[in-house]
């Protein structure tokens, strides 16, 4: 089972919608549609060789900066197979004007959480999740912390220039 | 190499324990709503739990979280890589010493940095007795919760003995921000060495009391055998890790299936049960203290000679006499303290096993000083999820055991 079998295996079975494939230090990554991603978990899952059935972690990331407007946010699975010891990570990008995607929690019970935070972090809706409210912030929070436009730092303060610092 | 080693074994002649929980349980009375938390001492953090009960069943929880929540990943993405270090000590703070190893070994597989087997043994030892910290406290407490406080104290005394060493090795005992981006900050002295077998000497023999006073006392049984069992499947769709997977009887260890820090080199068993409960787990973790004890005994006989950090200038610190006297070292120093170093372009996952299970770092660099996201899989946030479900059905003294001996420790739930 390696990298190139499963990434031939999924173009065989979603043919256009799986592409973007990379191997950074040896995990398999590919990028595939909110349309494609829980039927790819599903057959991951339930594929009698590869038996991938572990979420191992599940993120967000914001890449304000991409000029596709329509690769603006990420969701990140990483899924493992406890049987073969064969890692994947798969990759879906999302328009800041369309931040929907569909649950994972109907494939694996700990995206719950996980969604959650990803949801609490990055303001990317998770539809049909159980209960998709704040998980580590406060309720009333009304911005999204993680995303890249805000700092970390109070921009007003003047002794503490990033020019000065590198950042 | 490894094997698996089962240490589920509750047949006491002669007793007769108490039957697992019916499948549906009936409820006729009014609910009652409890409030356990978040300040609550039995929860050993802040976090709440409402509990619905009937009578002294409960029907259902709901957990919050967060009461803790310091945005480790936001200060990340600001933060040169060295001093990432010492966000994770906070977030497992039983056993700091695998957060920072964790960190590091993900740094060095990003920069493509080879540590020298020196530095991988010795960070074995450390990680080791951290994790037998880390099971004394979870272990230990489990004892307190269920009335008998005597082990506790018994176990704080060598947990304290494992914070003189990592005084010994980095000067620090509960946020240790141990060892570098690299290897060691130093090289392990006599005297830790000489505290480390100390330790390994006198520690088996209160450890083997430890297990006499509970292993199979009868009241401690009847309180934790059959309480807050998780079968396999739904451990793992729950993302369980660590201890508490294996002792559903799952023998999945990173330290095994993805061997880090020279972990092929050692010798050493898998324990795991077989109904999930908290007795198996118990179990698992005393039993997990005996094979790091074995790591720990076979990494201290074989500790290579050479050097204990990587040639890796742009990272590792020069020695401070170099600094004074060697331009080149004292430029290095300088960028590295003031961060003014850039990383190379990359997207990495490192995961080793911490106190709790599968401690994970996702980290995507583009090229400049901090990260450009850093994601912790914490393996506590991820499987205290499953909580209400293995409450359900049991008694409010029970669900204080369950989340005692999941081992939820508040700092690596919320980062």
């Amino acid at each position: 089972m390696t990298n190139e079998e499963v990434a031939k295996d999924l173009i065989r079975q979603f043919g256009e919608d799986v592409y973007d494939f990379d191997d950074p230090h040896g995990m398999l990554t590919l990028s595939t549609t909110r349309e494609q991603i829980i039927p790819m978990l599903q057959y991951l899952k339930n594929h009698t060789i590869y038996q991938i059935s572990f979420l191992t972690t599940l993120c967000g990331i914001h890449y304000p900066d991409d000029p596709n407007p329509e690769r603006e946010f990420c969701v990140v699975y990483q899924l493992h197979s406890l049987v073969n010891n064969f890692r994947i990570r798969i990759k879906v990008f999302l328009s800041e004007a369309d931040l929907h995607i569909p649950t994972a929690t109907t494939v694996y019970m700990s995206a719950n959480w996980m969604e959650r935070e990803t949801y609490d972090f990055f303001g990317i809706i998770f539809d049909g999740h159980p209960k998709l409210i704040r998980i580590l912030n406060m309720e009333d929070m009304d911005y999204f912390p993680m995303r890249k436009q805000y700092p970390l730092e109070d921009p007003t303060r003047e002794d503490k220039i990033d020019a000065l610092f590198g950042r | 190499m490894s094997t698996v080693l089962d240490i589920s074994n509750k047949n006491v002649p002669g007793s007769d324990l108490p039957a697992k929980p019916e499948e549906s349980v009936q409820y006729v009375n009014e609910l009652t709503t409890l409030n356990l938390g978040p300040t609550h001492p039995a929860t050993h953090g802040i976090f709440q739990n409402i509990l619905q009960m009937d009578g002294e069943k409960i029907v259902s929880g709901e957990q919050t979280i967060g009461y803790i929540h310091r945005a480790f990943e936001k200060i990340a993405e600001r933060r040169p890589f060295y001093q990432i270090t010492t966000l994770t000590d906070r977030m497992n703070y039983c056993s700091s010493p695998i957060n920072n190893f964790g960190w590091h070994m993900t740094v060095e597989k990003l920069l493509g940095v080879t540590v020298p087997k020196r530095a991988e043994y010795i960070r074995v030892i450390m990680m080791e007795l951290a994790r037998i910290a880390d099971h004394l406290i979870c272990n230990g407490i489990l004892g307190v919760d269920t009335g008998a406080f005597t082990g506790f104290l018994y176990l704080f005394e060598e947990r304290e003995n494992i914070y003189e060493i990592y005084e010994e090795v980095c000067g620090a005992r509960l946020t240790t921000n141990m060892g570098r981006i690299g290897g060691m900050e130093r090289d392990l002295s006599a005297e830790a060495i000489r505290k480390i077998r100390a330790f390994i000497k006198r520690f088996p023999p209160i450890m083997r009391e430890f297990e006499k006073l509970f292993n199979r006392n009868r009241i401690f049984m009847d309180r934790i055998v059959n309480v807050g069992g998780i079968s396999a499947e739904r451990a793992l769709n729950y993302g369980f890790t660590g201890p508490n997977l294996r002792a559903a009887g799952v023998d999945y260890d990173v330290r095994v299936m993805n061997p880090y820090s020279s972990y092929q080199d050692f010798e050493f068993d898998i324990p795991v049960g077989q109904s999930g409960d908290t007795y198996d787990r118990f179990m698992v973790r005393n039993e997990e203290i005996w094979q790091s004890l074995r790591i720990i005994e076979q990494a201290l006989e074989n500790l290579p000679e050479g050097p204990y950090f990587a040639d890796a200038p742009e990272y590792y610190l020069p020695p401070k006499k170099e600094v004074y006297r060697n331009m080149e070292a004292l430029i290095y120093h300088f960028k590295i303290v003031m961060g003014e170093i850039d990383a190379p372009v990359g997207e990495v996952y490192h995961a080793v096993e911490g106190g709790n299970g599968e401690l994970g770092f996702y980290l995507i660099s583009d090229g400049g000083r901090a990260p450009y996201r850093l994601h912790f899989r914490r393996p506590s946030f991820i499987y205290y999820q499953a909580y209400p479900e293995m409450c359900v059905g049991t008694t409010l003294s029970d669900a204080i055991v369950i989340m005692s001996s999941l081992n939820v420790i508040a700092g690596e739930l919320d980062a």
